[in-house]
């Protein structure tokens, strides 16, 4: 009966309720009354790609130096930078020049993540924000101003985007950890510019740490 | 055959009569439509349910108008027409395989009380009609027919569009229509030998009995080939090899969008309802009630007129549960797989099954032996067999020598 086990398996789904799927419809409440409940989203993966943020340092100072490497990684070619020499009584971040202009056109944008491979100040992250559905091309293309994390060190949340809580955690240049530049030591040490907000996230443990734990 | 046609057209044309056929005509459309909306809703529930996932639950209650909200999004959509379509063609193809999805329906006995001797012939503002638009004496012979002018809206579609992948859906539509047709009309050929008639009516007529439906009185066996003959002629899957998607990007309809591309939909949909109740028709009794010997059951609560329907509706959804569960299990078959198993398996053993139904006919009309005329059938079967198992060794020993051609 091997050909017809498979028409048993499908049938008997019918009365589980192990659904892997979750109700979801873009952040709308999805049940009035009663039990007024917002749409489940399901976990991110701790890698995910979203949307973009700038960072600040510690004491508030941008981290774009607008070397614009992150324009010339960019496979879609969706970033557009321009740099500026700092004000020396006032500069914008430390050192000789900073990020004048900064935009990213998310009609674009394959999140990639090379941008942020290639920053060499950690300056530009993503968050695990990806529900922005703008409706127009002005809304699309993000500027410097709206990918700013603000003054808290938070990403900015604009009003058609959909944050939930947890969503801007763990943005920071997490990838140096894993990313030892060749040197098989380096693994497990934090290798990256500190950062306000949400701090820096401690390193991922190494391989051989993971498999202990059963991970 | 006369007996088999619909009393109300031998009668003169009266503007009631006239009225009783538009409001016929009527009804099976607007049933017909809002069937296919909650056959989709239907569908995607289901298998929604065998994959665990929720399904459809956002628009109305149980997501019952999702299929509603989906046909007015496409309806507002643009409608795109590619620069190098053949235009008319290209326009045309959608309502040619909407227009037969519907024309099937004509000829399907959809209610009637078929258990005493009024043969499903009831009386409506004073004239007596069937429960049915048309009742041709080649009933099922216009269905089939019909069934099959539907594939020039898929292949139409696909050449029309001036684009390489709806053209190769296309081929593969009309290749795999042309191999399981064959299947197809063959295994309705056993059940007209046994049933005497064409007329759908007429079939529906002789099944009174649970032993007399089709599918026991014709041995199972042209009841299973019709059920996947018809499965690949409404290019559902396992034999939805017309829109792999996979291979074909969106397969004949790759190019259509908005509202021609919701026809193809409809009429896909359609179809499946079409060909559920034509098997039943054929092979369940259509609307018969269950009888063993001379209890039928009777639903109660019911009035009589329309038990029929009932019986109809209920037997059309078994079956509709049965595409949607074929679909929710079954990957999709390989293109040669496909047509080895229309042309070396169905085809072959439909029309071998359809001798052995009439060597039992002659047989019995003559008086011979039946054991004898068995006996017979049976050794020219396997001689049969034979002879085809040891064609197919040679052809393929033959392509092992000549080498693979791909």
């Amino acid at each position: 009966m091997g050909y017809l086990g498979g028409f048993l398996v499908t049938i008997r789904q019918h009365g589980k309720r192990n659904r892997v799927t979750t109700e979801y419809s873009g952040g709308r409440v999805f049940k009035r009354g009663k039990g007024d409940k917002k749409d489940q989203k399901i976990e991110k993966p701790e890698r995910l790609h979203g949307r973009h943020v700038l960072n600040r340092y510690e004491d508030g100072m941008e981290k774009c130096i607008g070397c614009e490497l992150c324009a010339g990684v960019c496979p879609a070619k969706c970033i557009y930078v321009r740099g500026a020499d700092n004000d020396p009584e006032n500069p914008t971040s430390p050192g000789e020049r900073y990020g004048f202009v900064y935009e990213i056109n998310y009609l674009r944008c394959i999140h990639c993540d090379l941008c942020v491979e290639a920053c060499p100040t950690e300056a530009i992250t993503e968050t695990k924000l990806f529900e922005f559905s703008f409706t127009n091309r002005r809304d699309a293309i993000y500027t410097k101003s709206e990918l700013l994390v603000d003054s808290s060190g938070k990403p900015q949340q604009l009003p058609w985007e959909d944050w939930r809580e947890g969503e801007d955690l763990h943005t920071s240049g997490w990838m140096r950890a894993t990313a030892p530049s060749g040197d098989a030591d380096f693994e497990g040490v934090a290798g990256w510019s500190g950062e306000l907000g949400h701090g820096v996230r401690a390193p991922e443990p190494g391989q051989d740490i993971r498999d202990a734990e059963g991970n | 055959m006369i007996i088999s046609l619909d009393p109300l057209l031998t009668e003169d044309f009266t503007a009631t009569v006239i009225a009783i056929v538009l409001l016929k005509v009527l009804v099976i459309f607007v049933v017909g439509l809002v069937a296919t909306m909650l056959m989709v809703w239907f569908e995607r529930k289901t298998i929604a349910g065998m994959q665990n996932r929720v399904g459809p639950n956002k628009a109305g209650p149980f997501g019952l108008l999702q299929t509603l909200a989906d046909g007015i999004k496409l309806f507002f959509k643009e409608d795109l027409l590619p620069v190098k379509a053949d235009k008319f063609v290209f326009r045309f193809a959608p309502y040619l395989s909407f227009v037969p999805a519907f024309l099937a329906f004509a000829v399907i006995p959809v209610g009637g009380d078929f258990r005493g001797d009024t043969g499903g012939i009831v009386t409506w503002f004073g004239h007596a009609t069937r429960v049915q638009l048309a009742d041709p004496p080649v009933g099922f012979l216009f269905a089939l027919a019909i069934s099959s002018i539907a594939v020039y809206g898929i292949m139409l579609a696909g050449w029309s569009s001036g684009s390489k992948y709806p053209l190769l859906g296309s081929v593969r539509a009309s290749a795999q229509m042309i191999s399981y047709e064959a299947a197809l009309a063959l295994s309705f050929g056993a059940v007209v030998l046994v049933a005497g008639t064409m007329s759908t009516s007429g079939i529906v007529n002789v099944q009174e009995t649970l032993g007399d439906w089709h599918v026991v009185a014709t041995g199972f066996v042209p009841f299973v080939i019709f059920l996947m003959a018809a499965t690949a002629e409404l290019n559902r899957p396992p034999f939805d090899l017309v829109e792999a998607e996979q291979e074909l990007v969106g397969g004949f309809n790759t190019e259509y969008s908005s509202i021609r591309f919701a026809l193809f939909f409809l009429a896909e949909f359609m179809n499946t309802i079409t060909m559920s109740a034509v098997i039943v028709t054929l092979f369940f009794g259509g609307p018969q009630p269950i009888r063993i010997g001379d209890t039928a059951l009777d639903i109660p609560l019911i009035p009589n007129d329309l038990e029929g329907t009932v019986w109809l509706l209920g037997k059309v959804l078994v079956f509709l549960y049965v595409y949607v569960w074929l679909r929710g299990t079954l990957p999709r078959l390989r293109y040669d797989q496909l047509m080895n198993l229309g042309w070396k398996l169905l085809i072959p053993t439909s029309l071998g099954w359809f001798m052995l139904l009439a060597a039992q006919n002659v047989g019995q009309d003559r008086g011979w032996n039946t054991g004898v005329v068995t006996a017979v059938s049976i050794a020219v079967i396997l001689i049969c067999v034979m002879i085809v198992q040891a064609a197919l060794k040679v052809s393929a020993a033959n392509r092992e020598r000549e080498g693979s051609v791909f």
